[in-house]
């Protein structure tokens, strides 16, 4: 089956300093429809640059985005216009964003912000406009939605707001959501609900998922399939199930190993030595290779392409059929 | 009392019956101003050498209590007493000296510490501001504190916006750790944290701790952190203790349906753990009005007609294993009384 979303060698550039730097490059994924895809990584690993990338929802005069294609149900979106763009915004692929405080208009009523969402792409009446958002209001799990639709956005709870967003991504009925840190803010009884919420629209609609987190047991809950970002690269992509029993890249080893448990004790947790380099100053070889536990001296001025390992994919020359297994 | 219950030779602060509110503006035809009673009647102790979790979401508290027990905030009444010191009693002066003892790591590295200043001057200030020691004295004291947490000689001169967040936080615990205290709270000090420098930190402080014997209030929303660095952990909601417990007990064998939820909630990094979530219905209710009787009774899955009229107070249930709620203090009222 033909994927609904093909990235291949998508690039992403910032202009720092009058000179143009590279925050994302080399990026190549697919995904199904239905699926849950997650990208996991540390801050400013450019998980989030990926996705908004794909949307083009960064600054032109700062950022420079390049792909060989993007095929969006089989278009390529990446030679589109921006008018062309916006129809593919909210409606083909959606958004979730992090701070729904920030990302909600403060001075306009939920109600009147969810209505133009059903009404940018003409896809319900106007007239019956209020009660579709009603409806989903409801659908989302807000109680008393006609009291709510009438209500701005201060006067909702963060819970509450982030259902707000997520309906807004869903009036369009977009084929993907792409949800950046739509957790992060919140507690966790909360983000418990926020999540359930997602896998149970997500079954109804059918929609593709792109979950952002850095959160490894959100991802261990929500994902079928993971993407591990490292200093601009993708350096892992794996089924959930072999990146939890058996993750290949030594990133992915140090990280699961440096996070604390709620079920077990542990009496020292795993550490990755040092820091992730600078976007300025990103070294020739392996991007991970200061951290490294298991480097070798080819790592250190050659940059590892991805290898296929079954369903896995992992970018390190331990999986190099000349030097590894 | 559970204070007294539970108190020891080796407590180094008891709190008793503390309470902190915060009084809003009175409105127009209001009666009474409106109050947050952030921290309302919570009593505990801290034994030396210990690390003592405090846990919650947010708004339950937990960084208002702790502020109150080193005196940033003043108490609406209470006490806390600092190895049987009565704090309130003190004078300015005594409370001054006692300062060097009690430290205080802060959640946001980028927020506490001046970016004028250099790693030296920021170190070496409290010693400025309470030692007579020499020049010389004080930047040998600097150099070995930075050796201790881990950083450079030659970071000494540089300023705070060069370093990454990590290291900023290992320069922020140098700086508590340079008078030599006895008790530092610790107000979530890795959540601005990525994973893996949190992990260094987090070693660091369970390090240092052994190193110089030092006693942490730690107080967390991350229930993961909190079992990896407590030994005994309370479990705030709505400015309240509902539970006090030894780590092991909290974890594994919660009683407080808050706790359970709580507990629950939590998503663990690993496919093959079974998960059997508890979800809780609605919000936290708003800290102005908060539910009458126990205050939970409106989101708990356990709850009768009794929970929403009486109170349940922290009782003892298993050795060091205290909690508040009606199901362990009065279990037939709960299916008696309507």
């Amino acid at each position: 089956m033909e994927p609904l979303l093909d990235v291949r060698n998508l690039k992403v550039e910032f202009k720092i300093d009058k000179k143009w730097v590279a925050a994302v490059e080399d990026v190549h994924f697919q995904l199904k429809a239905g699926e849950t895809l997650t990208i996991v990584g540390e801050s400013g690993c450019g998980k989030s640059v990926t996705a908004m990338s794909m949307l083009r929802l960064l600054p032109k005069t700062t950022a420079q985005i390049s792909a060989d294609e993007i095929l969006f149900q089989g278009r390529d979106i990446s030679k589109l216009s921006d008018t062309e763009m916006t129809k593919i915004r909210g409606q083909g692929i959606g958004m979730i964003f992090q701070d729904s405080m920030t990302s909600l208009n403060p001075v306009k009523t939920v109600g009147k912000q969810l209505d133009e969402a059903f009404l940018v792409h003409g896809s319900v009446d106007p007239a019956e406009v209020k009660q579709a958002s009603i409806n989903l209001l409801r659908e989302v799990g807000i109680s008393s939605p006609e009291q709510r639709y009438k209500e701005y956005p201060h006067q909702l709870s963060g819970g509450m707001r982030q259902r707000v967003m997520i309906a807004m991504a869903l009036a369009q009925q977009p084929a993907i959501i792409i949800a950046d840190e739509p957790t992060t803010a919140l507690d966790v009884t909360i983000q418990a609900q926020i999540l359930e919420l997602l896998k149970k629209l997500q079954e109804k609609s059918g929609s593709a998922i792109i979950l952002i987190t850095h959160d490894m047991g959100v991802v261990a809950e929500m994902a079928d399939r993971i993407i591990v970002m490292y200093a601009g690269m993708f350096v892992e992509c794996s089924p959930t199930k072999d990146l939890f029993t058996n993750p290949l890249h030594p990133y992915t080893r140090g990280l699961l190993t440096a996070i604390p448990r709620k079920d077990m004790d542990i009496d020292r947790l795993n550490v990755i030595e040092g820091t992730v380099p600078t976007l300025t100053d990103m070294p020739k070889g392996c991007r991970f290779y200061d951290r490294c536990e298991s480097r070798m001296e080819r790592c250190k001025n050659e940059l590892p392409p991805l290898y296929t390992r079954g369903e896995s994919s992992v970018r390190c020359f331990l999986f190099d059929a000349k030097d590894g297994e | 009392m559970v204070s007294d219950l539970n108190s020891q030779k080796n407590d180094i602060i008891q709190v008793k019956n503390l309470k902190t509110f915060f009084y809003g503006k009175k409105k127009f035809l209001q009666r009474e101003r409106p109050v947050v009673k952030a921290v309302n009647d919570v009593s505990f102790s801290i034994r030396q050498g210990e690390t003592f979790g405090v846990v919650g979401e947010s708004g339950c508290g937990k960084s208002t209590l702790g502020r109150t027990v080193i005196q940033l905030l003043k108490p609406t009444e209470g006490q806390v007493l600092y190895k049987g010191l009565d704090l309130s009693t003190l004078s300015a002066d005594q409370m001054r000296d006692l300062r060097k003892e009690i430290q205080i790591i802060f959640q946001d590295p980028y927020a506490s510490l001046n970016p004028k200043m250099t790693v030296r001057e920021l170190i070496q200030g409290p010693l400025d501001v309470f030692s007579n020691d020499s020049r010389s004295d004080k930047l040998a004291k600097v150099r070995k504190i930075i050796a201790a947490v881990g950083l450079r000689e030659a970071d000494l001169r540089k300023y705070p916006h060069e370093f990454s967040g990590g290291q900023r936080q290992r320069i922020v615990i140098a700086r508590a750790l340079i008078l030599n205290p006895e008790f530092i709270f610790c107000d979530e000090p890795v959540s601005a944290l990525d994973v893996s420098v949190r992990a260094q930190v987090l070693n660091l402080m369970k390090d240092i701790q052994a190193d110089l014997d030092l006693t942490y209030m730690f107080v967390s929303h991350d229930l993961s952190v909190v079992r990896f660095i407590c030994d005994r952990v309370a479990v705030m909601y709505l400015g309240k203790i509902v539970e006090i417990a030894d780590k092991h007990a909290l974890f594994e064998e919660a009683k407080h349906p808050y706790t359970e939820a709580l507990l629950s909630a939590i998503p663990v990094p690993d496919v093959n753990v079974k998960r059997q979530r508890i979800l809780l219905e609605g919000d936290l209710p708003s800290p102005y009005n908060p539910p009458s009787g126990c205050q939970f009774h409106n989101r708990c899955r356990y709850a009768t007609k009794y929970c929403s009229v009486a109170e349940p107070a922290l009782t003892q249930v298993d050795g060091e294993h205290y909690v508040a709620c009606h199901r362990y203090s009065a279990p037939e009222k709960m299916k008696t009384v309507s």
